[in-house]
Protein backbone atom coordinates (compact mmCIF):
# COMPACT_ATOMS: atom_id res chain seq x y z
CA UNK A 1 0.00 0.00 0.00
CA UNK A 2 1.36 3.24 -1.34
CA UNK A 3 1.65 6.02 2.22
CA UNK A 4 -0.77 8.26 1.94
CA UNK A 5 -2.38 11.20 4.69
CA UNK A 6 -5.71 9.84 3.92
CA UNK A 7 -8.52 7.65 2.29
CA UNK A 8 -10.04 10.39 0.63
CA UNK A 9 -10.14 14.27 0.98
CA UNK A 10 -13.38 15.82 0.18
CA UNK A 11 -12.57 19.75 -0.95
CA UNK A 12 -15.92 22.16 -0.64
CA UNK A 13 -18.28 22.46 2.65
CA UNK A 14 -22.00 22.94 1.41
CA UNK A 15 -24.50 20.47 0.92
CA UNK A 16 -22.45 18.25 -1.45
CA UNK A 17 -19.39 18.23 0.58
CA UNK A 18 -21.23 17.79 4.31
CA UNK A 19 -23.13 15.00 2.96
CA UNK A 20 -20.17 13.21 1.15
CA UNK A 21 -18.43 13.92 4.05
CA UNK A 22 -21.21 11.98 6.03
CA UNK A 23 -21.61 9.13 4.19
CA UNK A 24 -17.54 8.56 4.04
CA UNK A 25 -17.21 8.81 7.77
CA UNK A 26 -20.57 5.95 8.21
CA UNK A 27 -17.96 3.93 5.97
CA UNK A 28 -15.45 4.30 8.15
CA UNK A 29 -13.39 5.72 6.14
CA UNK A 30 -9.93 8.18 6.76
CA UNK A 31 -11.58 11.05 5.51
CA UNK A 32 -11.29 14.69 6.04
CA UNK A 33 -13.29 17.50 4.73
CA UNK A 34 -11.29 20.83 3.63
CA UNK A 35 -13.37 24.26 3.48
CA UNK A 36 -11.84 27.38 2.10
CA UNK A 37 -13.44 29.69 5.00
CA UNK A 38 -16.03 27.78 6.77
CA UNK A 39 -18.88 25.15 5.84
CA UNK A 40 -22.17 26.45 3.58
CA UNK A 41 -21.41 27.50 0.63
CA UNK A 42 -24.19 29.36 -1.50
CA UNK A 43 -26.84 27.97 0.79
CA UNK A 44 -25.56 30.85 3.47
CA UNK A 45 -26.84 33.41 1.76
CA UNK A 46 -30.53 31.77 1.33
CA UNK A 47 -32.77 33.11 3.34
CA UNK A 48 -35.60 30.68 3.01
CA UNK A 49 -35.46 26.96 1.42
CA UNK A 50 -38.85 25.83 0.05
CA UNK A 51 -38.31 22.80 -2.19
CA UNK A 52 -35.76 20.98 -0.13
CA UNK A 53 -38.05 17.60 0.19
CA UNK A 54 -38.90 16.65 4.34
CA UNK A 55 -39.35 20.66 5.53
CA UNK A 56 -42.84 21.75 4.73
CA UNK A 57 -42.31 24.51 6.57
CA UNK A 58 -38.99 25.75 4.99
CA UNK A 59 -35.82 26.33 6.56
CA UNK A 60 -32.85 28.76 6.08
CA UNK A 61 -29.64 28.06 4.28
CA UNK A 62 -27.47 28.48 7.59
CA UNK A 63 -29.75 26.49 9.48
CA UNK A 64 -29.69 23.93 7.07
CA UNK A 65 -25.54 24.37 7.06
CA UNK A 66 -25.43 24.16 10.90
CA UNK A 67 -27.93 20.63 10.36
CA UNK A 68 -25.57 19.54 7.96
CA UNK A 69 -22.23 19.90 10.10
CA UNK A 70 -23.83 18.70 12.68
CA UNK A 71 -24.87 15.43 11.52
CA UNK A 72 -21.38 15.13 9.63
CA UNK A 73 -20.09 15.77 13.13
CA UNK A 74 -21.94 13.04 14.82
CA UNK A 75 -20.28 10.58 12.64
CA UNK A 76 -16.91 11.92 13.14
CA UNK A 77 -16.28 13.77 10.32
CA UNK A 78 -13.50 15.79 10.83
CA UNK A 79 -13.94 19.50 9.06
CA UNK A 80 -10.37 21.56 8.58
CA UNK A 81 -10.43 25.46 7.33
CA UNK A 82 -8.07 25.39 4.42
CA UNK A 83 -7.95 26.94 0.30
CA UNK A 84 -6.73 24.21 -2.47
CA UNK A 85 -4.20 25.81 -4.44
CA UNK A 86 -3.72 23.22 -6.90
CA UNK A 87 -3.97 19.00 -7.87
CA UNK A 88 -1.13 16.76 -8.53
CA UNK A 89 -3.30 13.74 -10.21
CA UNK A 90 -0.41 12.66 -12.54
CA UNK A 91 0.61 9.93 -9.99
CA UNK A 92 -1.90 6.73 -8.26
CA UNK A 93 -1.85 8.85 -5.19
CA UNK A 94 -3.13 11.97 -5.86
CA UNK A 95 -2.03 15.39 -4.16
CA UNK A 96 -3.52 18.06 -2.95
CA UNK A 97 -1.52 21.69 -2.32
CA UNK A 98 -2.52 23.94 0.34
CA UNK A 99 -0.32 27.14 1.27
CA UNK A 100 0.30 25.50 4.33
CA UNK A 101 1.32 21.61 3.10
CA UNK A 102 0.43 18.98 0.91
CA UNK A 103 -2.22 16.26 0.88
CA UNK A 104 -1.85 12.58 0.02
CA UNK A 105 -4.71 10.87 -0.76
CA UNK A 106 -6.16 7.92 -2.47
CA UNK A 107 -9.38 9.39 -3.56
CA UNK A 108 -10.82 12.69 -3.94
CA UNK A 109 -14.24 14.27 -4.21
CA UNK A 110 -14.44 17.90 -5.71
CA UNK A 111 -17.27 19.79 -4.34
CA UNK A 112 -16.55 23.50 -4.54
CA UNK A 113 -19.44 24.44 -6.20
CA UNK A 114 -19.76 27.63 -7.60
CA UNK A 115 -19.69 31.60 -7.46
CA UNK A 116 -21.88 34.42 -8.68
CA UNK A 117 -21.65 35.54 -12.01
CA UNK A 118 -20.74 39.25 -12.50
CA UNK A 119 -21.67 42.10 -14.61
CA UNK A 120 -17.89 43.12 -16.03
CA UNK A 121 -18.64 46.68 -15.80
CA UNK A 122 -16.52 47.76 -12.92
CA UNK A 123 -18.26 46.93 -10.31
CA UNK A 124 -15.62 46.31 -8.07
CA UNK A 125 -15.23 49.72 -7.29
CA UNK A 126 -18.66 49.19 -5.37
CA UNK A 127 -18.52 46.00 -3.38
CA UNK A 128 -19.67 46.21 0.06
CA UNK A 129 -20.65 50.05 -1.05
CA UNK A 130 -24.21 49.45 -3.19
CA UNK A 131 -23.11 45.85 -5.06
CA UNK A 132 -24.67 42.84 -3.57
CA UNK A 133 -24.96 39.06 -4.43
CA UNK A 134 -26.70 38.67 -0.88
CA UNK A 135 -30.33 40.15 -0.11
CA UNK A 136 -30.26 38.27 3.07
CA UNK A 137 -27.40 39.66 3.91
CA UNK A 138 -27.84 43.11 2.75
CA UNK A 139 -31.37 43.77 1.98
CA UNK A 140 -32.60 45.52 5.22
CA UNK A 141 -29.79 48.16 4.49
CA UNK A 142 -32.07 49.17 1.81
CA UNK A 143 -35.22 50.16 3.76
CA UNK A 144 -37.40 53.00 1.67
CA UNK A 145 -35.19 53.06 -0.95
CA UNK A 146 -34.59 51.94 -4.41
CA UNK A 147 -32.98 49.08 -6.13
CA UNK A 148 -31.64 47.43 -8.97
CA UNK A 149 -31.97 43.49 -9.35
CA UNK A 150 -30.42 41.82 -13.05
CA UNK A 151 -31.34 38.83 -13.80
CA UNK A 152 -34.57 36.29 -14.82
CA UNK A 153 -33.71 33.25 -12.93
CA UNK A 154 -34.75 31.32 -9.65
CA UNK A 155 -32.48 33.35 -7.41
CA UNK A 156 -33.50 36.77 -9.04
CA UNK A 157 -37.00 36.21 -8.94
CA UNK A 158 -36.89 34.99 -5.47
CA UNK A 159 -34.16 37.04 -4.29
CA UNK A 160 -36.25 40.47 -5.75
CA UNK A 161 -39.54 39.12 -4.12
CA UNK A 162 -37.49 39.46 -0.85
CA UNK A 163 -36.30 42.53 -1.34
CA UNK A 164 -39.37 44.25 -1.93
CA UNK A 165 -39.72 43.84 1.73
CA UNK A 166 -37.55 46.68 2.73
CA UNK A 167 -37.04 48.85 -0.54
CA UNK A 168 -39.43 51.03 -1.65
CA UNK A 169 -39.05 49.67 -5.22
CA UNK A 170 -36.86 46.90 -7.02
CA UNK A 171 -35.87 46.95 -11.05
CA UNK A 172 -35.87 44.11 -12.19
CA UNK A 173 -33.29 44.21 -15.09
CA UNK A 174 -33.92 41.07 -17.44
CA UNK A 175 -32.22 40.16 -21.11
CA UNK A 176 -35.26 38.28 -22.46
CA UNK A 177 -38.72 39.51 -22.90
CA UNK A 178 -39.78 36.97 -20.04
CA UNK A 179 -38.34 34.85 -17.01
CA UNK A 180 -37.17 31.86 -16.50
CA UNK A 181 -38.00 31.44 -12.66
CA UNK A 182 -40.29 28.45 -11.83
CA UNK A 183 -43.66 29.06 -12.38
CA UNK A 184 -45.00 29.59 -9.07
CA UNK A 185 -42.24 32.45 -8.23
CA UNK A 186 -43.28 33.97 -11.61
CA UNK A 187 -46.77 34.46 -10.30
CA UNK A 188 -45.80 36.10 -6.76
CA UNK A 189 -43.20 38.66 -9.05
CA UNK A 190 -45.49 39.52 -11.38
CA UNK A 191 -48.17 40.20 -9.03
CA UNK A 192 -46.05 42.24 -6.31
CA UNK A 193 -46.98 45.64 -7.26
CA UNK A 194 -43.41 46.90 -5.57
CA UNK A 195 -41.42 45.15 -8.50
CA UNK A 196 -41.02 47.08 -12.10
CA UNK A 197 -39.45 44.85 -14.70
CA UNK A 198 -37.44 45.84 -17.09
CA UNK A 199 -37.22 43.28 -19.98
CA UNK A 200 -34.90 43.26 -23.02
CA UNK A 201 -32.43 45.03 -21.05
CA UNK A 202 -29.04 45.06 -19.30
CA UNK A 203 -26.57 47.23 -17.08
CA UNK A 204 -24.05 49.07 -18.62
CA UNK A 205 -22.67 50.99 -15.98
CA UNK A 206 -22.55 52.03 -12.39
CA UNK A 207 -22.34 55.50 -10.52
CA UNK A 208 -21.75 56.98 -7.65
CA UNK A 209 -19.56 59.05 -5.52
CA UNK A 210 -18.87 56.99 -2.13
CA UNK A 211 -21.07 54.44 -3.10
CA UNK A 212 -23.42 53.31 -5.68
CA UNK A 213 -25.91 56.32 -6.85
CA UNK A 214 -27.19 54.78 -9.92
CA UNK A 215 -27.21 52.32 -12.71
CA UNK A 216 -27.35 52.51 -16.25
CA UNK A 217 -29.96 50.11 -18.02
CA UNK A 218 -29.89 49.37 -22.25
CA UNK A 219 -32.88 48.20 -23.68
CA UNK A 220 -31.07 46.05 -25.92
CA UNK A 221 -33.71 46.15 -29.09
CA UNK A 222 -34.41 49.50 -28.96
CA UNK A 223 -30.90 50.51 -27.43
CA UNK A 224 -32.13 53.27 -25.65
CA UNK A 225 -30.42 53.85 -22.22
CA UNK A 226 -31.59 55.09 -19.15
CA UNK A 227 -29.93 56.13 -16.12
CA UNK A 228 -31.91 54.70 -12.31
CA UNK A 229 -31.13 56.48 -9.48
CA UNK A 230 -30.77 53.51 -7.07
CA UNK A 231 -28.92 53.04 -3.81
CA UNK A 232 -28.00 48.92 -4.81
CA UNK A 233 -27.48 46.59 -7.65
CA UNK A 234 -28.10 43.19 -6.41
CA UNK A 235 -26.71 40.62 -9.42
CA UNK A 236 -28.19 37.37 -10.03
CA UNK A 237 -26.97 36.14 -13.85
CA UNK A 238 -25.79 32.63 -12.75
CA UNK A 239 -22.96 31.20 -11.69
CA UNK A 240 -19.82 30.25 -12.41
CA UNK A 241 -17.92 27.02 -11.14
CA UNK A 242 -15.02 27.05 -8.24
CA UNK A 243 -12.82 24.88 -10.58
CA UNK A 244 -9.64 27.61 -10.98
CA UNK A 245 -7.58 25.22 -8.65
CA UNK A 246 -7.86 22.44 -11.09
CA UNK A 247 -6.25 23.33 -14.25
CA UNK A 248 -6.66 21.55 -16.98
CA UNK A 249 -6.11 18.10 -14.88
CA UNK A 250 -9.60 16.95 -15.84
CA UNK A 251 -12.11 17.06 -18.71
CA UNK A 252 -14.63 20.05 -17.99
CA UNK A 253 -17.28 21.28 -20.05
CA UNK A 254 -16.91 24.13 -21.89
CA UNK A 255 -18.34 27.09 -19.00
CA UNK A 256 -15.45 25.01 -16.95
CA UNK A 257 -17.86 23.11 -15.32
CA UNK A 258 -16.30 19.31 -14.21
CA UNK A 259 -17.44 16.33 -16.23
CA UNK A 260 -18.35 13.19 -14.57
CA UNK A 261 -20.07 10.27 -15.40
CA UNK A 262 -22.68 8.49 -13.43
CA UNK A 263 -20.83 7.31 -10.72
CA UNK A 264 -19.46 11.04 -10.22
CA UNK A 265 -16.04 9.79 -12.04
CA UNK A 266 -14.50 12.28 -13.29
CA UNK A 267 -11.80 11.87 -16.24
CA UNK A 268 -9.18 10.65 -13.54
CA UNK A 269 -10.24 7.40 -11.82
CA UNK A 270 -10.16 8.35 -8.23
CA UNK A 271 -11.16 11.83 -8.29
CA UNK A 272 -15.26 12.69 -8.33
CA UNK A 273 -17.28 15.63 -8.42
CA UNK A 274 -20.66 16.66 -6.96
CA UNK A 275 -22.85 19.47 -6.96
CA UNK A 276 -22.67 22.69 -8.44
CA UNK A 277 -19.47 22.44 -9.21
CA UNK A 278 -20.42 19.46 -11.93
CA UNK A 279 -21.66 19.53 -15.28
CA UNK A 280 -25.25 18.88 -14.72
CA UNK A 281 -28.76 19.91 -15.78
CA UNK A 282 -29.76 21.20 -12.37
CA UNK A 283 -28.20 23.17 -9.29
CA UNK A 284 -30.36 22.59 -6.41
CA UNK A 285 -29.72 21.28 -2.90
CA UNK A 286 -31.40 18.18 -3.34
CA UNK A 287 -29.50 17.33 -6.70
CA UNK A 288 -26.02 18.22 -4.90
CA UNK A 289 -27.04 15.96 -1.90
CA UNK A 290 -27.84 12.95 -4.33
CA UNK A 291 -24.46 13.94 -6.50
CA UNK A 292 -22.59 13.58 -2.99
CA UNK A 293 -24.16 10.05 -1.75
CA UNK A 294 -23.13 8.89 -4.96
CA UNK A 295 -19.54 10.03 -5.01
CA UNK A 296 -18.92 8.86 -1.56
CA UNK A 297 -20.52 5.41 -2.59
CA UNK A 298 -18.15 5.30 -5.76
CA UNK A 299 -14.93 6.51 -3.88
CA UNK A 300 -15.54 3.82 -0.86
CA UNK A 301 -15.53 1.30 -3.80
CA UNK A 302 -12.31 2.72 -5.46
CA UNK A 303 -10.76 2.77 -2.06
CA UNK A 304 -11.91 -1.11 -1.45
CA UNK A 305 -10.79 -2.42 -4.67
CA UNK A 306 -7.16 -0.42 -3.95
CA UNK A 307 -6.92 -2.30 -0.76
CA UNK A 308 -7.40 -5.73 -1.89
CA UNK B 1 -20.00 34.94 22.31
CA UNK B 2 -16.78 34.43 23.14
CA UNK B 3 -15.62 36.88 26.41
CA UNK B 4 -12.37 38.26 24.33
CA UNK B 5 -14.69 40.32 21.49
CA UNK B 6 -16.44 43.59 22.95
CA UNK B 7 -20.22 43.93 22.08
CA UNK B 8 -19.93 47.75 21.19
CA UNK B 9 -23.19 50.37 20.05
CA UNK B 10 -23.81 53.79 18.53
CA UNK B 11 -22.62 54.82 22.03
CA UNK B 12 -19.68 53.43 22.75
CA UNK B 13 -18.06 53.36 18.97
CA UNK B 14 -15.94 56.58 19.84
CA UNK B 15 -14.46 55.95 23.15
CA UNK B 16 -13.90 51.64 22.30
CA UNK B 17 -12.90 52.27 18.53
CA UNK B 18 -11.79 55.42 17.75
CA UNK B 19 -9.56 56.25 21.02
CA UNK B 20 -8.71 52.85 21.59
CA UNK B 21 -4.65 52.92 22.22
CA UNK B 22 -4.40 49.86 20.43
CA UNK B 23 -5.64 48.22 17.28
CA UNK B 24 -9.34 47.40 16.55
CA UNK B 25 -10.96 44.83 14.28
CA UNK B 26 -14.98 45.93 14.19
CA UNK B 27 -17.34 42.68 12.65
CA UNK B 28 -20.38 44.31 10.97
CA UNK B 29 -22.95 41.56 11.42
CA UNK B 30 -26.63 40.84 12.21
CA UNK B 31 -28.50 37.77 13.14
CA UNK B 32 -30.49 37.34 9.94
CA UNK B 33 -26.90 36.82 8.15
CA UNK B 34 -26.02 33.82 7.69
CA UNK B 35 -22.56 34.66 6.60
CA UNK B 36 -21.83 36.61 9.14
CA UNK B 37 -22.47 33.59 11.30
CA UNK B 38 -20.22 31.77 9.37
CA UNK B 39 -17.24 33.27 9.79
CA UNK B 40 -18.14 34.00 13.68
CA UNK B 41 -15.76 31.39 14.80
CA UNK B 42 -12.95 32.71 12.60
CA UNK B 43 -13.34 35.94 14.36
CA UNK B 44 -13.26 34.28 17.53
CA UNK B 45 -10.07 32.33 16.99
CA UNK B 46 -8.47 35.46 16.02
CA UNK B 47 -9.58 37.32 18.81
CA UNK B 48 -7.65 34.54 21.10
CA UNK B 49 -4.72 34.71 18.73
CA UNK B 50 -4.30 38.68 19.03
CA UNK B 51 -5.59 38.95 22.90
CA UNK B 52 -4.17 41.98 24.27
CA UNK B 53 -2.64 43.25 20.85
CA UNK B 54 -5.60 44.13 18.77
CA UNK B 55 -9.16 44.83 19.99
CA UNK B 56 -11.91 42.31 18.13
CA UNK B 57 -15.39 44.15 18.83
CA UNK B 58 -18.91 43.37 17.21
CA UNK B 59 -21.54 45.87 15.76
CA UNK B 60 -24.87 44.40 15.64
CA UNK B 61 -26.83 46.84 12.47
CA UNK B 62 -29.89 46.35 13.50
CA UNK B 63 -29.42 47.99 17.13
CA UNK B 64 -27.19 50.54 15.47
CA UNK B 65 -27.87 52.43 12.70
CA UNK B 66 -25.98 55.18 12.84
CA UNK B 67 -22.12 53.76 13.05
CA UNK B 68 -22.67 51.54 9.46
CA UNK B 69 -24.19 54.50 7.99
CA UNK B 70 -21.20 56.92 9.04
CA UNK B 71 -18.83 54.16 7.81
CA UNK B 72 -20.73 53.70 4.27
CA UNK B 73 -21.40 50.33 5.29
CA UNK B 74 -23.84 48.95 3.04
CA UNK B 75 -23.25 44.83 3.07
CA UNK B 76 -22.44 42.51 5.85
CA UNK B 77 -20.02 41.00 6.95
CA UNK B 78 -17.81 43.99 7.00
CA UNK B 79 -14.67 43.95 8.80
CA UNK B 80 -13.16 47.09 9.86
CA UNK B 81 -9.42 47.75 10.56
CA UNK B 82 -8.79 51.02 13.24
CA UNK B 83 -5.79 52.16 13.74
CA UNK B 84 -4.75 55.17 15.66
CA UNK B 85 -8.52 56.34 14.88
CA UNK B 86 -8.30 55.43 11.28
CA UNK B 87 -9.76 53.07 9.55
CA UNK B 88 -6.74 51.28 7.58
CA UNK B 89 -8.51 48.82 5.63
CA UNK B 90 -12.20 47.34 5.03
CA UNK B 91 -13.13 44.05 3.95
CA UNK B 92 -16.30 42.59 2.85
CA UNK B 93 -17.97 39.13 2.25
CA UNK B 94 -16.92 35.72 3.74
CA UNK B 95 -13.07 35.78 3.66
CA UNK B 96 -10.50 33.08 4.72
CA UNK B 97 -8.67 33.50 7.61
CA UNK B 98 -5.34 33.83 6.45
CA UNK B 99 -6.26 36.95 4.44
CA UNK B 100 -7.46 38.23 7.42
CA UNK B 101 -3.98 37.91 9.20
CA UNK B 102 -2.52 39.11 6.34
CA UNK B 103 -4.33 42.64 7.13
CA UNK B 104 -4.01 42.17 10.93
CA UNK B 105 -0.55 41.80 10.66
CA UNK B 106 -0.65 45.35 9.05
CA UNK B 107 -2.28 46.84 11.73
CA UNK B 108 0.39 45.75 14.13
Amino acid sequence: MKNVDYDLVIIGGGPAGLTAGLYAARARLNVVLIERVAPGGQVLITDHIENYPGFPEGLSGPDLTEKLVAQAKQFGLPIESEEVESLDLSGPVKIIKTPDREIRTHAIIIATGASPNTLHVGEERFQGKGLSYCATCDGPFYRNKNVVAVGGGDTAVQESIFLTKFAKKVYLVHRRDQLRATKILQERALANDKIEFLWDSAVTGLDGFFGLESVKVKNLKTQEERVIAADGCFIWIGIVPNAGFVGDSLEKDPWGFIVTDAKMTTSVPGVFAAGDVRDTPLRQIATAVGDAAIAAYSAEHYIENLKS
Amino acid sequence: MANNILDIDDGTFESEVIKSNIPVVVDFWAPWCGPCKAIGPIIEELAGQYQGKVKFAKCNVDDNPLTPSKFAVRAIPTLLFVKDGSVVESITGMTAKSKLEDVIMKLL
